[in-house]
């Protein structure tokens, strides 16, 4: 067989015959959906393949601009599309109108309309449903249908986000609601999981027409889909886990694209990239995920900022990018991207400085140097435990050069990995770990960090664990920022609330910011079109850009 | 023999029972649970969400109740649900346990037609060239990481020479005979390079130590050929240690093996219980690892039958010899 597969290519090179057109993308990525409900568990495999086959109401585009898919106008305070209501008591409520695309249809033909966003709110509402974020649906009050296109929300808590926050997982009535008789099975008898092929669930550019559990997913074009046609016949979505496997399926040509959204990490790509540079372009997006080392300031030590400050000033973050991601992990200054609209430019930056951080740490009472370790006048070791995930290559090396690191500043690090299960399981989300923990956030554009940073969010027993303020990080001017930008969302007071939310993070410093993560898109010179996002809505949305170049 | 195998599979049944508790427990008492990962990867979960989703998937009952549930719905043929895949638990492992036999089944056929011929040959000349070199292949076999080889094999024959796929059990759109023995091809010889050491000298010690009784000296004595003598007398009684290390494999049959399939992307039975147990899906882990366990079992209650069958001395009784 290969013999005659090396003949045929042989006489094609030598008769001349143009190149056939690509008419199959597989794509490789490192995980398997566990479910295709897209209401139901968020996982990034999983808003992958949807993206290809249904599309949400609002979503940020690759210039971190928003943009309808689903409806036909962005809901807007201005326009009266959005409108916010003051009660007796102060409280602010709100109601946003959106208008479904007329053209929109559902795979087998039926047109998606208000009775599809009911019946998605009446199963959100439920606590049944198995519904992983409830939150949106509980807060609507009461939708007001005008006609099979046009609905208003009522909410009960007014908040910027408006426009991204009730962009809700539309279900098919028409299809789901016998599914749904017995609330507590819905998510065992969702169509999504029973009958994934069914047209009727899907009304993106392609719809899925077969799932192998754990191998891959099948798409063809949908002919129902009202936008561009896409140009691949079929889109074959192959799920490999071993990375190391996943760039071999690349160069055998079993697969022919990796999917920045799940596959390499950044020194595996650039590995890669050293090798195949000829037969492949990689495209290097950083975006919200955001490493950084959270500092537990239950800790005597560690609640002295001129620690904190001292911490970062000793570790060369732009060597450490340079060196071990070749500068494709840009330093983070904090925890707002540089991306991001309320990005503020003149924050207060930290600098390689180890003249700075001697003396900051001299000034703290760590003066006195033992084997070059620095100690206080009572004799206490100035040591730490920094903790991270165990197996995570990159962040166990930056873990090594950041102990190096320290080192020449006097600071002795103890490094302690854990397997990342017990990690967040555990250490991280019961505030177990003594003094630092090296782990990665990701957030959405614009997102307020409420959860991370105000002083109600810190886990304790009291409160059941909740929140993630690990850090134990409680500060009267943050929490009034964060409660600020929640609510006050346009122009020059909304820029001032989220420039000094950042400088109360950048002077406090409740983690030490190291750098955001970038994915790797390793993609066939053939393929264009492909446009990273860096955030939370992967490039798949828009996969009927996707061209193959003659 | 009936009273025998009968008390044997009772017994079996207790293991089981027991088994099925301890894996419970264990995975139970492991830190965190899939609830609380998932709210670190999506910063719009609440914990009030993770309230809400533990209670939904039973997790914030106490474990011995969970335990008890599950094995009151078991008794009935219920065996659950599985998270990670969205079928039930008995659908998930239908569908792996069919590519898991074929993989190992396969391998083990490959590895004892490969491992006892050459095993008898090595002992009949023991310290020969030919010894050494069989002993040099069977440590390089035992010893190279299955990962490392499976990643080499890629490599080489779907990378460099094109020859075979990276991975997969068949292709897309195809899944024809000849594609999946095409797929099976480097899973199965990776799998074999792993095993056929260990075979290879379990037979070779085996052989050398039955050629050294006296019923194999009398034999050649009675002007036996070689042949004969290896065939008929020593053949089978050297069988009896094998018999018991390829009853132990017969759990593995079926329990997978995780390296080889998550390299080649193969769905089977280990990557499946692997899974299972990391993300607490209970369901799924006990049936997987409770299936290999009642292979196991049958394996060397089957393995205790073999041995009538090799050695007729032999007899199967539970009852102690009178004083």
């Amino acid at each position: 067989m290969h013999i005659a597969k090396f003949i045929l290519a042989t006489t094609l090179l030598f008769i001349g015959v143009p190149a056939m057109a690509k008419d199959t993308l597989v794509i490789g990525i490192s995980q398997f959906p566990r479910n295709f409900n897209p209401n139901i568990e968020s996982m990034l495999a999983k808003s992958y393949i949807l993206g290809m086959v249904r599309r949400p109401f609002v979503v940020y585009d690759a210039d971190w601009k928003l943009r309808c898919m689903l409806c036909t106008e962005l809901p807007d305070l201005k326009k009266g599309t959005a409108k916010i209501k003051t009660a007796v008591d102060g409280k602010k409520s709100l109601t946003v109108t959106y208008t479904i695309r007329p053209d929109a249809v559902w795979g087998d033909g039926v047109p998606v309309t208000t009775k599809d966003v009911l019946f998605t709110w009446k199963v959100g509402r439920d606590r049944r449903s198995g519904f992983s974020n409830i939150e949106p649906y509980e807060r609507v009050t009461k939708i007001d249908v005008h006609d099979d296109k046009k609905f208003t929300v009522h909410v009960n808590k007014f908040t910027c986000d408006y426009r991204t926050r009730y962009s809700i997982g539309v279900l098919p009535a028409h299809i789901e609601t016998k599914n749904f008789a017995n609330p507590a099975k819905y998510r065992i008898r969702s169509a999504y999981e029973t009958d994934t092929t069914n047209p009727g669930l899907w009304y993106g550019p392609y719809r899925i027409t077969e799932v192998t559990s754990g191998s891959h997913v099948v798409l063809e074009p949908n002919p129902s889909w009202w936008g561009k046609k896409p140009a691949f016949k079929k889109v074959i979505v192959k799920a490999i886990e071993k990375t190391s496997a996943l760039s071999a399926n690349l160069l055998s040509g079993d697969i022919d694209y990796i999917a920045g959204e799940l596959g390499l990490t950044v020194d595996e790509a650039l590995a890669f990239e050293t090798r195949t540079k000829r037969d492949f372009d990689t495209i290097y997006k950083s975006g919200l995920i955001y490493e950084h080392i959270d500092v537990n300031l239950d800790n005597p030590t560690l609640k002295d900022r001129r620690v904190r400050r001292a911490l970062l000033y000793a570790i060369d973050r732009e060597a450490i990018s340079n060196q071990i991601f070749q500068g494709h992990q840009p330093v983070a200054n904090g925890q707002t991207n540089p991306l991001d609209t309320v990005y503020d430019p003149h924050v207060p930056k930290y600098s390689y400085d180890l003249v700075k951080a001697k003396k900051l740490l001299t000034e703290a009472g760590w003066a006195l140097l033992r084997g070059g370790i620095r100690h206080n006048t009572k004799g206490d070791r100035l040591q730490f435990d920094l903790m991270t995930t165990a197996g995570n290559k990159s962040r166990e090396l930056v873990q090594q050069v950041l102990q190096s690191q320290w080192r020449k500043a006097g600071i002795d690090i103890r490094i302690r990995n854990e397997p990342a299960r017990v990690f967040f399981g555990e250490t991280v989300s019961r505030r177990k770990f003594p003094h630092m923990a090296m782990y990665a956030w990701i957030s959405a554009p614009e997102g307020v960090p409420r959860s991370t940073l105000h002083s109600k969010m810190i886990p304790s027993p009291d409160n059941g664990w909740s929140g993630q303020n690990y850090p134990g990080f409680a500060n009267k001017a943050m929490d009034k920022a964060l409660d600020d930008a929640e609510v006050v969302c346009n122009g020059e007071p909304n820029k001032a609330i989220w420039r000094n939310l950042q400088r109360i993070y950048a002077m406090e410093l409740p983690a030490l910011p190291l750098y955001f993560r970038a994915n790797p898109f390793i993609l066939p010179k053939w393929l264009k079109g492909i446009r990273p996002t860096g955030h939370q809505f992967s490039t798949s949305l828009w996969i009927e850009e996707w061209q193959v170049e003659k | 023999m009936f009273r025998y195998t009968a008390e044997r599979l009772f017994q079996s049944l207790l293991v089981l029972l027991v088994l099925s508790f301890s894996v419970y427990g264990l995975i139970g008492l492991m830190p965190g649970d899939p609830i609380d990962l998932m709210i670190q990867s999506d910063p719009n979960l609440s914990q009030a969400d993770a309230h809400r989703l533990k209670a939904i998937h039973g997790l914030d009952q106490p474990l011995f109740h969970r335990y008890r549930a599950w094995l009151g719905n078991a008794v009935q043929g219920d065996f659950g649900y599985s998270r990670n895949h969205s079928q039930p638990a008995l659908d998930v492992i239908n569908e792996r346990i069919v590519n898991t036999g074929l993989l190992l089944g396969l391998s083990l056929a490959l590895s004892l037609a490969i491992a006892i011929p050459v095993g008898i040959y090595a002992a009949l000349h023991p310290y020969s060239k030919t010894d050494y070199a069989v002993n040099l292949a069977c440590f390089a076999g035992i010893s190279v990481p299955p990962f490392w080889l499976a990643l080499l094999f890629i490599i080489l024959f779907a990378v460099v020479l094109d020859w075979l796929p990276a991975g997969g059990m068949a292709t897309v759109g195809d899944g024809g005979f000849l594609d999946r023995v095409e797929h099976l091809i480097l899973p199965v010889v990776t799998l074999t390079i792993a095993s056929v050491g260990d075979f290879t000298r379990y037979m070779r010690a085996s052989m050398l130590q039955t050629l050294r009784q006296d019923f194999i000296r009398t034999a050649r004595a009675k002007g036996l050929s070689m042949t004969r003598v290896v065939m008929r007398h020593a053949f089978r009684n050297a069988l009896l240690p094998l018999v018991t290390i390829i009853a132990l494999s017969f759990g593995r049959l079926f329990s997978g093996a995780l390296i080889t399939e998550t390299m080649f992307a193969w769905q089977g039975m280990g990557k499946m219980i692997y899974d299972a147990i990391l993300g607490n899906v209970y369901n799924l882990a006990l049936v997987g690892l409770m299936f290999a366990t009642a292979l196991t079992l049958i394996g060397n209650l089957l393995a205790d039958i073999g041995y009538v069958w090799l050695d007729p001395r032999i007899t199967l009784s539970n009852r102690k010899p009178a004083a």
